[in-house]
């Protein structure tokens, strides 16, 4: 009897590597760095559809799943531990073995501890050493993982044949005569890198792949070799015909090579044959390098295969001839305003009463696009585009209608009335403005009261109107405590009507816990705009809604009791020893960078057209609910078509916000001398640091860490005020949105939610790109420490800079109010125009504030929960009471307040 | 970590050795032989548990009932624990396993004496040591051994108790793996001569074993030979945690385990595919200790030696088996009819390698 030395792998059921399987399937799309769109389902908290994409990828045919959570904003070791758990409970999930990658070993040993099977860990590498490599592989072999071994050393990662060869060697060498590694849990990783970029030395990368494949297969037989096959082609990024094909003929000639496991869209793979003779020559040419002009002529016909899916469709004219009810429909459907007064004027001729037309064929279009974007058949900018052409029909009725009212004292019916509103303090209403358009779409009233809107007046006008229903929305954190207020306030004045919670900081553990129990008559978190319509329906049917409620109810019961014994959950540490595992660095060797422009710095109008390429579009996408990373995004094969579409009317705006100088930017930066004292930093005048113009306050994790991992707080990254050595911090604030009231009217008043709502998202988008653009200056002629930076976009996107922008209000630095010590040393309403509201949102909306930080291991980081102990210190420093402090801290409070 | 000596390097000799000669028997259940005893609350308690929690607890003497705490009665009655080992080896059991299947602090927490982990295991090992010992003097020509026992625990590491939220753990592995490591010192302290990591019926709780196995031997510098058997809960043929018999090699493989097998829950004959797979798979030898059969109407299992051994004389003359004993409801009777029914057949032999080019 005798066992070959194949790969045993397992979930719940096994996976035995036998040389038949030729090629095993990774999975890729559950990995955040990846796509874009399970990002944002982690961030945001949606699990449960988190679990469906790695649903689909074990359906697509994955025979293992990687799972990568390696993003800033992200607490990495809970997602992966969650998520993991997660898809442990679904058995046609969990029948597959699971791949646990992160850059971070931490994240790693996370994963490790929820795999029941056994899985393989991507990745380890001898990047930090033979020491740590093997300490990590031991590791690996305790939990009983086979392992990706990457091609990379404390040189760095490798390119060239030669070196992937001699370094897997080594690993390989390493692994089983100091440890007893099993030779077929070893994986190689030889490192994929993108070709024809146009840079000649790129030229012979998957060459190199693919013969260091060969000889380390022939080295090696028992170990595997894996890579990350999208990369290869990255230099073709929105053409997906050609990346397929690069795929596909990158895929032939390295499995021939041996290569037998990829990282891939398993559902995306192309055939050979299926290629293009022409375009398959063409790619052959460059994948083997077989000739200098290669990547030319590749490029000669790239574009001739160019949005083979994903382009817009030439609308044709033909639907005008069908009768008027269906011409409405389709101007519903597809968003064309062009015709709709006429097509209003004769449907309202036909029908016996004005409102006919909008409860027959307007509502029957409505309905449809109702229907379509249910059942993900539409998207978001599309159904804004059909409100629009709704309204303007509306509009166009409205006198008639209101005439056929003082005649017959008829006013038609609606599906129920709904005020909404963006709580006292915020001026966020994108979202909210979305969700109103969704609703009117499906006949509901919504009185849209505007931006921070004070409980009193929502409250009133709700009376006053017999609204059905409140809809609250807020997108920075102490929107989160004013909610609850309202919340309160509707008990007291004993209010019968359900209360809708919306916005991106609310969340529906935050409603359950916080807001739900002070208001007895109905509280409901709607997630996202899709989900408005039908909250709002099961709220005003008289069928529906006890039922509905009850469910909330016990659902957000079940959430408190969930939450009440979800036990202690990590502890966080004391204060003292948090502070004790503060960031350090040797200071005495630290040399901080002295600004080349100290003190404040006014921008007045500064140019749109250089901040225009600084544009991070996926955000912007993310707006419309368009989930995907840009430009993957536009070619995307279900919402590419619309995702193009969208894109192509920002650029045509875009262009008129430039040329016609629709919106005007400003900005004001500053750096002052500082030093750090304490967890706070001091800001001076003078460079003897002895004219002090104000404290900074910052607050420290403390998160119970190995002592090798400080526990982090912004202040740490200034120089202590005892090492004597002069450092500086600096300031900004910037915005992109004065003037644009006069332009929103003008949309408004044409009953133009979508241009509307697609200029605030742009206005936003230029304030971020300015905000990067104008980092990038102060780090390269301001401050002036990395003057020959040259980062392309996606590097800055990717902040692979020296240097911080922390925002207050954000993760390292969740306290609101500090923009007022930001706001004072700038003087930025003066300087800028930009306000601070009561709840330190800035207006213009499109405007973004924030701190310099130059120390070149200043990291972004998630302050977390706090302690009632740092609450009370940082309260003292403040010179705030308790009260006050629990207030502002509200979403980072460890404990329940009094 | 297979480059580890042993720690007793000449009982780990004279074991493989007789691993290599025949099939080796393990002994059978312990709850069935301390029924018979009909121990009451009194009983369990002993003298030292008389007036309560052994003084750590603050509740009143009884608030907390310790019958049914079998593992108790190796500190209170541990001459009922010295008489089932004697009756086993008198019945031909080759290696006995220690009265600790629930001496984890996880576990003895149902009965607020979680600070008797550590002692329960090493007392526990003391008396299987002695009982072994003495018999070994009797028939030095047949060498008995120590199983030194890591049970499940009563919670589950990939498994929610709440059916609202998957995502929810009673446990975490490391909390586990810290229970391990007490209780196997105990077991190491008190004289075991291997630990068996058995009745698991969620793999992660035995793979955080594992891990608490190797770091500690890692620490001590010197291991012990591993033995691991999981459960196939029911006839789906799975383990309670999803997996298939193969798929539960495999993720425990990486131990390196003396032996591999499959015990409870189910009778000799439905166990038969499980084992016939890891006959054909595992590198290690194979282990059974099957129930009694099914339990009958009254939760009670009535299989008799005479059928339990013709079913695992099968297994032997099919050279399915290295080692092979009995779980609930098998009783000294049992393991006499198995030790014959399988003696005169040769032990499965291990699979060699095959050893690549490499």
């Amino acid at each position: 009897m005798s066992n070959p030395r194949h790969t045993r792998l397992s979930g719940l059921e096994p996976l035995v590597i036998t040389p038949e399987l030729l090629f095993i399937n990774v999975g890729e799309r559950t990995n955040v760095t990846g796509s874009a769109q399970f990002k944002k389902l982690i961030k945001e908290d949606r699990y449960d559809e988190a679990v469906e994409v790695a649903r689909q990828q074990v359906d697509n045919g994955a025979q293992i799943i990687d799972i990568n959570m390696d993003e800033g904003l992200i607490d990495s070791e809970a997602a992966m531990t969650r998520f993991v758990n997660l898809i442990s409970s679904e058995p046609d999930i969990a029948r597959v073995p699971f791949m646990i990658d992160s850059s971070k070993w931490t994240v790693i040993e996370a994963g490790l501890r929820c795999l029941q099977g056994k899985g393989i860990v991507n990745s380890i590498s001898m990047k930090e050493g033979e020491e740590q490599f093997l300490e990590h592989a031991r590791k690996v072999q305790q939990y009983g993982a086979a392992a990706v071994v990457m091609a990379f050393d404390e040189q760095g990662q490798a390119d060239t044949c030669e070196r992937k060869v001699e370094i897997c060697t080594r690993a390989y060498e390493l692994l089983t005569s100091k440890l007893d590694f099993r030779p077929e849990d070893i994986i190689f990783d030889p490192n994929i890198f993108a070709i024809a970029t146009g840079i000649e030395e790129h030229n012979n990368y998957a060459v190199d792949f693919i013969e260091a494949t060969r000889e380390l297969k022939k080295r090696f037989p028992d170990c595997h070799i894996s890579g990350g096959v999208s990369n290869v082609s990255f230099s073709f990024r929105g053409n997906n015909t050609v990346r397929e094909a690069i795929h596909a003929v990158f895929l032939y000639h390295a499995i021939r090579a041996g290569m037998d496991m990829g990282i891939v869209n398993a559902g995306a793979l192309t055939i050979m044959d299926d290629i293009d003779a022409e375009l398959r020559e063409r790619v052959e040419d460059v994948v083997l390098n077989r000739r200098d002009d290669a990547t030319e002529r590749l490029l000669d016909i790239a574009d001739n295969y160019k949005g083979k899916r994903g382009l817009a469709v030439v609308e044709t004219l033909a639907w005008r001839d069908k009768p008027v009810k269906e011409r409405l429909s389709h101007a519903l459907v597809h968003g064309i305003d062009q015709f709709v007064v006429e097509d209003t004027e004769e449907a309202r001729q036909l029908s016996s009463r004005p409102l006919d037309v909008i409860e027959g064929p307007l509502m029957d279009g409505m309905n449809v696009v109702g229907d379509l974007f249910g059942a993900g058949k539409m998207f978001l900018p599309q159904v804004v585009k059909s409100a629009r052409v709704m309204k303007k029909a509306v509009a166009y009725l409205l006198p008639y209608i209101e005439e056929e009212k003082l005649r017959t004292g008829d006013t038609g019916k609606n599906n129920g009335k709904i005020i909404m509103a963006t709580v006292k303090g915020d001026v966020h209403d994108i979202g909210k403005n979305i969700v109103g358009v969704v609703l009117r779409c499906n006949n509901f009233e919504v009185i849209d009261l505007g931006v921070m809107v004070p409980a009193q007046k929502i409250l009133e006008t709700a009376i006053a109107e017999k609204a059905d229903m409140i809809g609250l929305s807020g997108l920075i954190t102490p929107s989160l405590e004013e909610m609850s207020q309202v919340a309160r306030e509707m008990q007291r004045q004993d209010f019968h009507i359900p209360l809708l919670i919306g916005g991106a900081t609310t969340s529906r553990a935050h409603t359950a816990l916080k807001i739900e129990p002070h208001y007895k008559s109905g509280t409901v978190w709607v997630k996202d705009a899709s989900r408005a319509v039908g909250v709002a329906q099961s709220l005003v049917s008289k069928d529906l809604v006890e039922n509905f409620l009850a469910k909330v109810r016990a659902d957000y019961a079940d959430v408190r009791e969930r939450h009440r014994n979800r036990g202690p959950g990590k502890q966080l540490v004391s204060l003292e020893k948090a502070r004790g595992q503060r960031f350090r660095c040797d200071w005495d060797t630290y040399e901080p960078a002295q600004p080349n422009t100290p003190g404040v710095t006014v921008f007045d109008v500064y140019d749109l057209a250089v901040l225009r390429p600084y544009i991070d579009w996926t955000p912007f996408f993310q707006t419309w609910e368009l989930a995907g990373h840009y430009p993957a995004i536009l070619t995307d094969e279900i919402i590419g078509t619309q995702a193009s579409e969208l894109f192509n009317d920002a650029q045509t705006m875009l262009d008129k916000i430039v040329a016609e100088k629709w919106l005007t930017a400003r900005a004001v930066i500053g750096l002052w001398p500082a030093a750090n004292v304490g967890d706070d930093v001091e800001v001076f005048a003078d460079s003897a640091r002895t004219t002090p113009l104000g404290t900074l306050h910052s607050l420290r994790q403390q998160a119970d860490k190995p002592v090798d991992r400080p526990d982090l707080c912004l202040a740490d990254f200034i120089a202590p005020k005892a090492s004597g050595k002069p450092d500086w911090i600096g300031g900004f604030a910037v915005t992109a949105g004065i003037g644009i009231e006069p332009h929103l009217a003008r949309f408004e008043a044409d009953y133009d939610d979508y241009s509307s709502i697609l200029l605030k998202a742009l206005a936003d988008r230029l304030a971020e790109a300015f905000a990067e653009h104008m980092h990038e200056r102060v780090r390269r002629e301001f401050w002036g420490y990395a003057p020959d930076e040259a980062l392309q976009n996606d590097d800055l996107v990717a902040e692979k800079y020296r240097g911080i922008r922390p925002a207050p209000g954000y993760p390292a630095c969740p306290d609101h109010t500090e923009k007022t010590t930001l706001f004072a040393l700038l003087d930025v309403t003066r300087n800028t125009g930009i306000e601070l509201t009561e709840g330190f949102s800035m207006y213009p909306a499109a405007a973004v504030s924030g701190w310099y930080y130059s120390h070149p291991d200043s990291q972004y980081f998630v302050v977390g929960r706090l302690s009632k102990q740092q609450v009370e210190d940082y309260a003292r420093r403040k010179g705030w009471t308790m009260l006050e402090a629990e207030r502002w801290l509200a979403s980072n409070l460890d404990y329940d307040p009094e | 970590m297979s480059t580890l000596p042993f720690i007793h390097p000449e009982r780990v000799a004279l074991l493989e050795q007789a691993l290599r000669q025949r099939i080796l028997i393990l002994d059978g259940g312990m709850g069935t032989m301390l029924q018979a005893h009909e121990l009451d609350e009194n009983g369990f308690r002993g003298e030292r548990f008389e007036h309560g929690h052994d003084g750590h607890a603050h509740d009143h003497a009884g608030s907390c009932d310790l019958k049914g705490n079998n593992d108790l009665l190796t500190l209170t009655k541990p001459d009922i624990i010295r008489g089932v080992h004697a009756a086993y080896l008198e019945a031909g059991a080759d290696l006995v396993e220690t009265n600790t299947f629930n001496s984890t602090r996880i576990s003895q927490a149902d009965y607020k004496l979680q600070h008797l982990a550590y002692e329960l295991n090493l007392e526990g090992a003391k008396l299987a040591r002695a009982a072994c010992d003495a018999m070994t003097a009797k028939t030095p020509q047949q060498p008995r051994f120590v199983i030194g026992v890591l049970g499940p625990t009563s919670r589950t590491a990939s498994l929610s108790p709440d059916v609202n939220d998957p995502g929810f753990r009673n446990v975490t592995f490391e909390e586990l793996a810290e229970n391990y490591t007490e209780a196997t010192n105990g077991l190491i302290d008190g004289g075991a001569d291997v630990i068996m990591v058995e009745t698991i019926f969620d793999t992660l709780n035995a793979k955080a074993a594992l891990f608490a196995l190797s770091e500690l031997f890692h620490q001590r510098g010197a291991r012990m030979p591993v033995m691991i058997s999981g459960t196939i809960t029911d006839r789906s043929g799975r383990t309670l945690s999803g997996q298939t018999a193969e798929a539960f090699y495999y993720s425990v493989r990486h131990a390196r385990p003396l032996s591999v097998g499959f015990n409870c829950a189910l009778g000799a004959d439905d166990l038969r595919p499980h084992i016939q797979t890891l006959s054909t798979i595992a590198e290690s030898y194979v282990s059974t200790h099957p129930n009694a059969g099914l339990p009958n109407a009254f939760g009670e299992y009535d299989e008799t030696p005479e059928h339990m051994a013709g079913v695992i004389g099968g297994f032997a003359r099919d050279g399915l088996l290295n080692l092979v004993g009995g779980c609930c409801g098998t009783t000294p009777a049992h393991i006499k009819a198995i030790a014959e029914a399988v003696r005169e057949f040769a032990p499965r032999a291990l699979p060699s390698l095959e050893v690549a080019a490499a």
